[in-house]
């Protein structure tokens, strides 16, 4: 599903920054995957180079068989759009936009009827637990209740890959268990999940956890403990 | 791709909702620009037309000569000499000066006019029927015509009159065809002028021939009017007066220093001196009116710049969704083109709104007078172009999108990620 091969990424300027040092990786589809690592360790960038939200300089990234290098900004927000769903720490949901119009933007971007958008998006929230708060507005709802309208969001385009970022930062431990287990069940259901995270115990919920350094892809190993409970 | 334009306008309207202190922000600078712009034009005209409504009772280009005493003994004659301007003159001044347009003589003298039981006592004048275009006469169907030359041949014993001598004389009778007594003698009226003038005189007007036998004035004339033409400075109609006044002088034998002897009334310099501030005024008025726009344009600009920064993030979460660069783009400067454009509209509306019921108060105002009489005036009929407003609006709306352009192209380029965390 994912194969990167000696991505080099360097952020120019007076000092410039030499980020991710040749990475190689390979992701199988409906992987469950954690990239742990400091801050400054270059997780960050792989994440946006991963989300085809940021370019990068020398080796290849084929995302579903498809290269993705210099493409142009219409061309990604497309990928974007139709192969990658987005999850994020504080939830990035829009303030005035009720719940169902958040998770229908997505489709807004695809071009689909406003009757179909809604009737999809009721669908999601159901499937989030969260259909009877449709007409709420963020700051009316939990954390736990945005951070799964924002599941229902990245789930409602079909992606092949669902990219969260820090996606249990803002919760308390009884919320972030909550959601890992829908980012679980939603990838029980054979959708590629990627979680960027710094806690061990999230972490752990994943099949495979991968360290990076510095740049560099420290550590790579299958999480036994995880597989072994299911 | 049809469906999305609705779509577009709801996303709009709906971002337009949630920031509703900076969309009437916008809007107002827009509005304001717009509404102010009509009132400064709107006034401008309104002065200028209150101005020159003023002029109409005679021609604008007319000038008037009269005569009177020397004041100094020339060329053997004493001082204190009686000057009198004759028939003769009109033809010689008609004669050498091109810039002469229409001529008339002109006598009066105050009479008794009766139509049977009603009299009064009038202003009667002797003029020809070049005056009819100097005094700016109405004639419309069914009243009747001016003198003519055929009237000035034969001495007819006809007779003009004003809407207010008719009036008073005949109430609701057609005068023309009818007779009146002229100090006793029957004169026919021919016609009635319907000017409306704003001081409402009671004249009459006969042939200056027969004016001058009927007063015995043997060849004497008062007052000789003109009209010029081809003269537009201020400076060549005064040229052109003193150039008559000399021409007269040498005629009448008065010294050069002393052609004050000759009154001169010129409305067609006065004339060329109002248009000339008026055309200062409509400078400034235009000036102020830019000024007031830009001031809008600014405004806009502004709060667009403010807009694009707040909704950095917002932009970042639409691009990390799949929004392209030209759909975050077009959302912006849409949004521009909505709020200039509504709030350009509703300003226009009020703007107009207001010249109208300021209009409105004027003309009742004036009908609250006597009937047929005007009081003099400053103002009247504050109209703008409506073209004028309209590129105005149209200007407004290019630079709000222009405004919208500038900070909108910087949000584009912005990086979701970096968007989403600038808190």
């Amino acid at each position: 599903m994912i194969r990167l091969s000696t991505i080099n990424k360097t952020y120019p300027g007076i000092q410039p920054l030499h980020v991710l040092k040749g990475i190689n990786l390979n992701i199988a589809e409906g992987e469950f995957v954690s990239i742990m690592g400091a801050s400054g360790s270059g997780k960050s960038t792989m994440l946006n180079i991963l989300g085809i939200l940021d370019d990068y300089d020398t080796g290849s990234y084929y995302l579903n068989g498809t290269l993705i290098k210099n493409l142009t900004e219409k061309r990604a927000a497309e990928y974007r759009n139709q192969m990658i769903g987005f999850i994020f720490q504080s939830f990035n949901l829009i303030n005035f936009k009720n719940a169902l119009e958040n998770v229908a933007l997505p489709l807004y971007y695809q071009g689909v009827s406003r009757k179909k958008r809604q009737i999809k998006s009721m669908e999601y929230l159901d499937m989030m637990g969260l259909k009877d708060w449709w007409h709420h507005f963020p700051n009316e709802l939990s954390g736990g209740q945005k951070q799964r309208i924002a599941i229902a969001r990245a789930l409602i385009s079909n992606p092949k890959v669902i990219l969260a970022d820090e996606p249990t930062g803002a919760l308390d431990s009884v919320t972030t268990e909550e959601v890992m287990q829908v980012l679980s069940d939603v990838n029980a259901t054979g959708i590629t999940m990627i979680i960027v995270t710094h806690e061990k115990s999230v972490a752990d919920k994943t099949n495979r956890i991968i360290h990076l350094r510095d740049g560099i892809i420290e550590s790579d190993s299958i999480n036994s403990h995880a597989i072994s409970r299911i | 791709m049809r469906f999305l334009e609705f779509d577009t306008l709801t996303e709009i309207l709906s971002t337009m909702r949630e920031n509703k202190l900076r969309t009437f922000l916008t809007g107002f600078a827009v509005a304001w620009g717009i509404f102010m712009l009509i009132i400064l034009l709107g006034s401008g005209n309104g002065l200028k037309n209150g101005v020159t409504s003023n002029f109409n009772d005679r021609a604008s280009n007319t000038m008037m000569l009269w005569s009177g005493r020397t004041t100094m003994p020339y060329k053997g004659l004493k001082a204190y000499r009686k000057i009198k301007l004759t028939n003769d003159h009109l033809p010689y001044l008609k004669n050498h000066f091109s810039e002469i347009d229409k001529i008339s003589g002109q006598v009066d003298r105050s009479s008794t006019i009766t139509f049977g039981n009603e009299s009064g006592i009038f202003q009667v004048y002797g003029v020809q029927p070049d005056y009819q275009i100097i005094s700016n006469m109405v004639f419309s169907t069914g009243n009747g015509r001016f003198l003519n030359v055929r009237d000035m041949e034969l001495e007819r014993k006809v007779i003009v009159l004003s809407k207010k001598v008719a009036k008073d004389l005949f109430k609701e009778i057609n005068p023309v065809g009818n007779y009146v007594k002229v100090d006793g003698l029957p004169f026919q009226v021919i016609g009635v002028d319907m000017k409306t003038s704003f001081d409402n005189e009671a004249k009459c007007y006969m042939p200056m021939y027969t004016a001058q036998k009927l007063y015995n004035l043997g060849t004497e004339v008062y007052n000789i009017n003109i009209s010029v033409r081809g003269l537009i400075s201020k400076d060549e109609n005064d040229a052109f007066g003193q150039k008559m006044r000399e021409a007269l002088g040498r005629e009448l034998i008065i010294h050069p220093d002393d052609l004050n002897t000759i009154g001169l009334w010129n409305q067609a310099s006065d004339y060329v001196q109002t248009m000339a501030i008026f055309s200062t005024i409509d400078l400034f008025v235009l000036f102020i009116g830019i000024c007031t726009l830009i001031a809008g344009i600014v405004g806009v600009g502004n709060i667009m710049v403010i807009t694009v920064k707040e909704r950095t993030r917002e932009f970042g979460i639409r691009k990390a969704l799949g929004a392209t660069p030209g759909n975050i783009l077009s959302s912006i400067l849409l949004e521009s083109i909505v709020i200039t454009s509504l709030f350009g509209y509703l300003g226009m509306m009020f703007g107009i709104g207001l010249l109208e019921i300021i209009n409105l108060g004027i003309n009742s105002g004036q009908k609250a007078g006597a009937d047929g009489e005007r009081s003099f005036t400053v103002f009247t009929n504050p109209s703008v172009d409506i073209n004028v407003v309209l590129i105005a609006t149209a200007i407004l709306i290019l630079a709000g999108l222009i405004a919208g352009y500038i900070p909108a192209r910087k949000a584009v380029r912005i990086k979701p990620i970096e968007a989403m965390r600038a808190e």
